[in-house]
């Protein structure tokens, strides 16, 4: 592998501009004539606009202009769309209410922006948008998706009555009740998964320039993919053509979904910098991001899982309820179905599978893809009905899943998927042995007499990732493909830049891309620039999301190498008065194979460039590109084993074990892999102990607006974790690969609620598992 | 608007703001250093920690003017000639970052931490310490680590008593 | 924020003169709290006197077991003082667990006590200690300082100079913190002297702020053991209820962290 090659941990060419206060991010930026903006947000959950009055505003010191949706709806800029199609299990397209970047007749939740005050600073700015009288007829609200589909209830628009949006199925209705009618046994539950916040540490901001000699604007944007979000400010918003408008996301400070949609503010800025004259600069406060950053999860399913005598599945039928909010974010109609119900096999061969899904507009923030998106609520339910199957059954939970485990590869799914490889046995020991399984009872006995409840549970997680093929999503409904491009520039003295549509913002590419190279040429990483986030250097991209850029967005890098090897080797070939075949390229040289000729690297690509000397009818230079659409999607997966004690006095719940077993495929670079598994597990940890956006149901007014009630995981909730990998490489692309960036927060929280019950004896906990729910579980099971 | 004046990374400053100006602001705006973040707007995410004649402050919640005639150091001025500071070569090391957010508040926090608990600190201190910073992307694993590794290093070098 | 003007007293002759001169004026100390609301514009004083640098008001004196900590001094300060430690390692322990470290660099003992956050830490253990708030006109005892959710005795333009004790033989602090906030979800602060006087302050879970738990301190002062305290109640109807924890919740905190506190005295 070479030292910076494929499988080494390199330290990250990234990691000093960070360390040392130079990373660029959205806020950082700063242009002439810069001034800035604050949003007029709506304070109610649900109410309609009698008027809005600017006057007061307007003559108040330092603004430049205020503006508002009726001036937005004249200049024809459109409404946010959704981009992925669900027909109803009736045939009916699924109902899209209008979202308006400014809303100007009704606002549908607490943080519905209504107006823009630009102003000299931001001080200014918030002063005067505090003096816009916004005259409002409040009206009832609704947060609860389970309610919001009763009779007589809030209806958030007229598209969709009873605030349904779709009611949509997958599988086989009649095959999975036949089953349930014959089985020897039905595991039932009922489960909640909690909203949840993203919370990036780096809140939401942008920048609008508008350059009125070339009638073209600039987007600085805290955006995972900048070429899809110029794509849908052309396409869909009417805010400038593509060639009239350059999007850059530059440092950008995590993102974990909730960066991938483009929100009303940008587009407004965008526009309000044309209408003012000014750039204009938005950044988000926390609280005002807990407001208007799209959530995640919330949802409710009931599970009927089917066994026959012998313990195998024979069935499992889901019926599943999930909030959207107020209207239809990005990917929001695909994170509880396709995402989601797709992997409702789990790690099981199961041969009749149904799941129905109906989905739900209430007063409360969009909902879209949060870490995970959709795998992490089907790993959830299906994990913790397997834990209390094995309960129920009285066998051991690590038994129960050998027993149903697919051992045979490919396999396909009732629902869709076409599993390629893995060896869910293998991580499954390896976790059992990295936690010290069969000593879990001496360790139980030991804390019961320091009065301390311990519990241990286990989770098998799958995922689908490399998301995806673009003929497979677009006929499931999406609205793009999803591909990744990529172009490898070799320079005339060999150093070389790679653009990638690919975008990190924590993951690390401008060192794992290197290495691809570093690998591919022996060449030193320090050679290599990889370049992403700017739409006048990148001709196109879809971004980062859903464990996509190594499997996708690598996997062009490696098309494009692949091209520039081709040439390279064709004109030291032509060089050395070689066959082309007979060309290795090793250790930042071009050799002849059983020969001493060699050709160093930077002679070659010299050559490509002066063009005095190169192979009839070959065009000068050494650049090419690719676009790289996968045949499928990868399927890591792994098991997690999670050990706790619980105090019974106050409920508190301490992780004293962390175990997870991962098969990734192949890996690039080790010890990234392993900072994405802590990030995804301390995550899932979040989820399950901490975390939950809470709104008032009678109101409508969020709760959890800030850190002092939205509880994040800190240092001190999380242990150090054990990991390890158990990697069978990916059969679908060129490396093997198969994404890393979501699993620990997909396999963590159901590892967490069965360790818990374990330990309290009562499986009746919904996440997160506070102290206070636990003391109370306990006390309702003693 | 006043003339507040400070001395930032060993440099004195002078510069108009307001009264209401927030430290993080005059550093990020009136002196151009923007390696000091805003995370959270109630005091906790620690993004923003800097140092204060010579102890760890959130900058976020402290006027420019009530630091007027301090000492400040932020992350711009931790790397000497050039040379990463011990806790940022650590974290390098380490993969104590990201997204690099968190990170300058993460590695002024590290330092002064180190500085107060020298070669005594031990993980369950680290972690408690870490109590005012929040990071969303490593699961605190690898800047433990980090800052266990970067007390070590620096328990070579004298650290002065306070 | 809102906008507001600034003044550095340099005395507190000087910070008492400036406030008075000012319409709506506060006393700044480290700002933790002050700030923090600013910023939300939930406060919105036009004038702030910052008497974090007036000499004389950052000391902690020991003598004998009387203790006097100027009001300026910071929690950082109090928890690392040797001389405290040789006596009340209770007040040590405690400011070691207020808010994380940066806070604790900037934030005072006076700014925690006159502003009596229902859940802050110094009030449990100034009413505990029978502590003395010494202000620049008076001195008066914390039982009648603390009046309700952040109000406190202190007449318009009075400062708070120092806090006053007498260290108890036995003290200590344990709290449960609110997994959002960190802020004390339920805090007990302990105290027992050799005459036998015990006290028992609970911070955090009573619905009108800091409170004087009775029957707990009957009890101690019979058995001065974790045990004495199985049969102690708190009634639900004197505590707070929120999204973390109902008030029977709360009750039940409140003994558990009132043995641990026995515990470990």
């Amino acid at each position: 592998m070479g030292v910076e090659g494929i499988g080494a941990s390199v330290a990250r060419k990234e990691d000093k501009r960070f360390l040392t206060g130079k990373g660029r991010y959205t806020d950082d930026m700063s242009v002439p004539g810069m001034k800035y903006a604050f949003f007029v947000r709506s304070p109610h959950a649900h109410a309609r606009i009698k008027s809005i009055d600017l006057s007061a505003a307007s003559d108040m010191p330092g603004v430049i202009g205020i503006l508002e949706g009726k001036q937005l709806q004249a200049d024809a800029i459109g409404n946010i769309i959704c981009g992925w199609m669900i027909h109803s299990k009736d045939g009916s397209p699924m109902k899209m209410g209008a979202w308006r970047p400014l809303a100007h007749e009704t606002v549908r939740y607490v943080g519905d922006a209504v107006a823009i005050v630009v102003a000299d600073s931001l001080g200014e700015a918030r002063d005067a948008a505090e003096a816009v009288v916004v005259d409002y007829e409040v009206l009832p609200a609704v947060t609860e998706a389970l309610q919001a589909l009763e009779a007589g209830q809030p209806q958030l628009h007229p598209e969709a009555p009873n605030n349904l949006i779709f009611d949509w199925q997958i599988g086989d209705g009649a095959a999975t009740d036949k089953a349930i009618g014959e089985a020897a046994h039905v595991t039932e539950i009922t489960l909640r998964n909690n909203r949840l916040a993203p919370n990036p540490m780096e809140p939401r901001a942008t920048l609008g320039i508008y350059d009125s000699a070339e009638d073209h604007y600039t987007c600085y944007t805290t955006s995972q993919n900048p070429h899809v979000a110029r794509l849908v400010m052309s396409a869909f918003y009417n805010v400038a053509p593509e060639n009239k408008l350059r999007v850059i996301a530059p440092d950008v400070g995590g993102g974990f979904g909730s960066k991938i949609y483009i929100y009303p503010e940008e587009i407004v800025c965008l526009w309000a910098s044309k209408k003012t004259g000014v750039p204009v600069k938005w950044t988000c406060d926390r609280t005002e991001a807990f407001l208007t950053d799209a959530h995640g999860r919330d949802h409710v399913s009931t599970v009927k899982m089917a066994f026959d005598r012998d313990h195998r599945i024979i069935g499992l039928k889901v019926d599943t309820i999930a909030n959207l909010g107020a209207y239809m974010s990005l990917f929001s109609s695909a994170v509880p179905t396709y995402l989601y119900a797709t992997l409702l096999s789990g790690q099981y061969a199961i041969p009749a599978i149904h799941a129905n899904v109906r989905t739900v507009y209430t007063n409360t923030v969009p909902v879209d893809a949060y870490r995970g998106a959709g795998r992490p609520e089907a790993t959830y339910l299906l994990e913790r009905t397997m834990e209390t199957a094995a309960r129920e059954l009285g066998v051991s939970p690590a038994e129960l899943r050998r027993k149903n485990f697919v051992r045979t590869f490919p396999y396909q799914t009732p629902v869709i998927m076409n599993y390629d490889a893995g060896d869910y046995e293998a991580s499954l020991e390896a976790a059992m042995a990295s936690a010290d399984w069969n000593g879990f009872a001496a360790r139980k006995a030991e804390a019961a007499g320091r009065g301390m409840k311990r519990g241990i549970g286990m989770s098998c997680y799958i995922e689908a990732c490399g998301i995806a093929p673009s003929a497979a999503v677009g006929s499931l409904g999406a609205g793009v493909g999803l591909w990744e491009s990529a172009e490898v520039r070799v320079n005339a003295v060999g150093t070389i830049e790679v653009m990638t549509g690919s975008h990190s913002h924590g993951q690390g590419h401008e060192t794992t891309f290197a290495q691809l190279i570093a690998d591919r040429f022996g060449i030193p990483i320090d050679n290599v620039n990889i370049v992403h986030g700017d739409t006048d250097k990148v001709q196109m991209g879809m971004g980062t999301y859903g464990s996509r850029s190594g499997a996708v967005g690598m996997s062009a890098v490696v098309k494009a190498l692949d091209k520039v090897e081709a040439k390279a080797k064709k004109i030291a070939a032509h060089l050395m008065e070689a066959d082309e075949s007979d060309i290795v390229i090793e250790n930042g040289e071009l050799k002849v194979a059983g020969t001493d000729k060699t050709l160093p690297w930077f002679q070659v690509a010299l050559a490509a460039y002066t063009a005095h000397n190169l192979p009839p009818g070959m065009e000068p230079g050494l650049k090419e590109g690719a676009f790289y659409d996968p045949s499928n999607f990868t399927f890591p997966a792994g098991c997690y084993i999670c050990e706790v004690e619980v105090d019974p006095e106050t409920g508190k719940t301490e992780i004293v074990q962390f175990v997870a077993a991962d098969d990734f495929g192949n890996i690039i670079n080790p010890m990234i892999v392993e900072g994405q598994v802590h990030g995804g597990i301390a995550q899932g940890v979040g989820q399950a102990l901490l975390e939950n956006v809470h709104y008032d149901p009678q109101n409508g007014q969020l709760i959890t607006a800030s850190y002092m009630d939205y509880a994040m995981p800190r240092a001190d909730d999380l242990p150090s974790f054990k990991l390890s990998h158990q990697n069978t490489p990916c059969p679908s692309n060129p490396l093997g690969i198969k994404g890393c960036g979501e699993a620990g927060a997909i396999g963590s929280p159901p590892a967490l609620m069965n360790a818990i019950t374990d330990a309290i004896g009562n499986n009746d906990l919904t996440m997160p598992a506070t102290p206070q729910k636990v003391w109370s579980a306990l006390n309702a099971a003693n | 608007m006043a003339k507040v004046k400070m001395t930032v990374n060993g440099r004195q400053v002078g510069s108009d703001c307001e009264d209401r100006t927030l430290l993080v602001h005059f550093l990020r705006e009136n002196l151009a250093l923007t390696g000091t973040h805003v995370g959270c707007d109630t005091t906790q995410c620690g993004a923003c920690v800097v140092h204060m004649d010579g102890r760890s402050v959130k900058s976020c919640t402290i006027l420019a003017a009530q630091a007027a005639g301090s000492s400040i150091t932020t992350i711009e001025g931790m790397a000497k000639d050039g040379e990463l500071h011990p806790v940022q070569a650590a974290f390098k090391a380490n993969h104590g970052l990201q997204c690099g957010f968190c990170t300058p508040g993460m590695v002024m926090t590290a330092d002064d931490m180190i500085r107060r608990h020298g070669a005594n600190l031990d993980e369950a201190t680290v972690r408690a310490e870490l109590d005012g910073n929040i990071c969303r992307c490593t699961g605190y694993h690898n800047i433990v680590k980090s800052i266990l590794a970067a007390a070590q290093e620096m328990r070579a070098v004298p650290q002065a008593a306070e | 924020m809102y906008e507001t003007n600034y003044h550095r007293a340099s005395s507190v002759e000087d910070a008492v003169r400036l406030k008075s001169s000012a319409e709506e004026g506060k006393y700044l100390a480290g700002g933790m709290t002050l700030i923090a609301t600013m910023k939300q514009r939930l406060a919105a004083p036009g004038d702030l006197v910052d008497i974090r640098h007036i000499a004389g008001l950052k000391f902690i004196s020991v003598t004998g077991r009387s203790v006097r900590i100027g009001a300026a001094t910071t929690h950082y300060d109090v928890a690392s003082s040797p001389e405290l430690k040789a006596i009340c390692p209770a007040i040590c322990d405690l400011a070691h667990h207020i808010g994380d470290p940066h806070v604790r660099h900037m934030g005072t003992i006076g700014g925690s006590v006159a502003n009596n956050d229902p859940a802050a830490d110094y009030p449990a253990a100034l009413l505990a200690l029978d502590a003395v708030i010494v202000t620049n006109q008076r001195e008066i005892g914390a039982a009648d300082f603390f009046t309700g959710l952040f109000e406190t005795a202190l007449e318009e333009g009075e400062m708070i100079v120092a806090i006053a004790f007498e260290a108890p033989e036995r003290a200590a602090y344990a709290k449960f913190r609110n997994p959002a906030s960190r802020y004390a979800m339920t805090g007990v602060f302990v105290a027992r002297r050799d005459s036998g006087d015990v006290r028992v302050a609970v911070t955090g879970a009573g619905a009108d702020g800091v409170f004087r738990h009775a029957g707990m301190e009957a009890a101690l002062a019979q058995n001065w053991s974790p045990d004495a305290l199985s049969g102690a109640t708190t009634d639900p109807a004197d505590l707070l209820s929120d999204l973390h924890a109902s008030s029977e919740y709360r009750a039940q905190l409140v003994k558990v962290m009132a043995k641990r506190a026995v515990a470990a005295a």
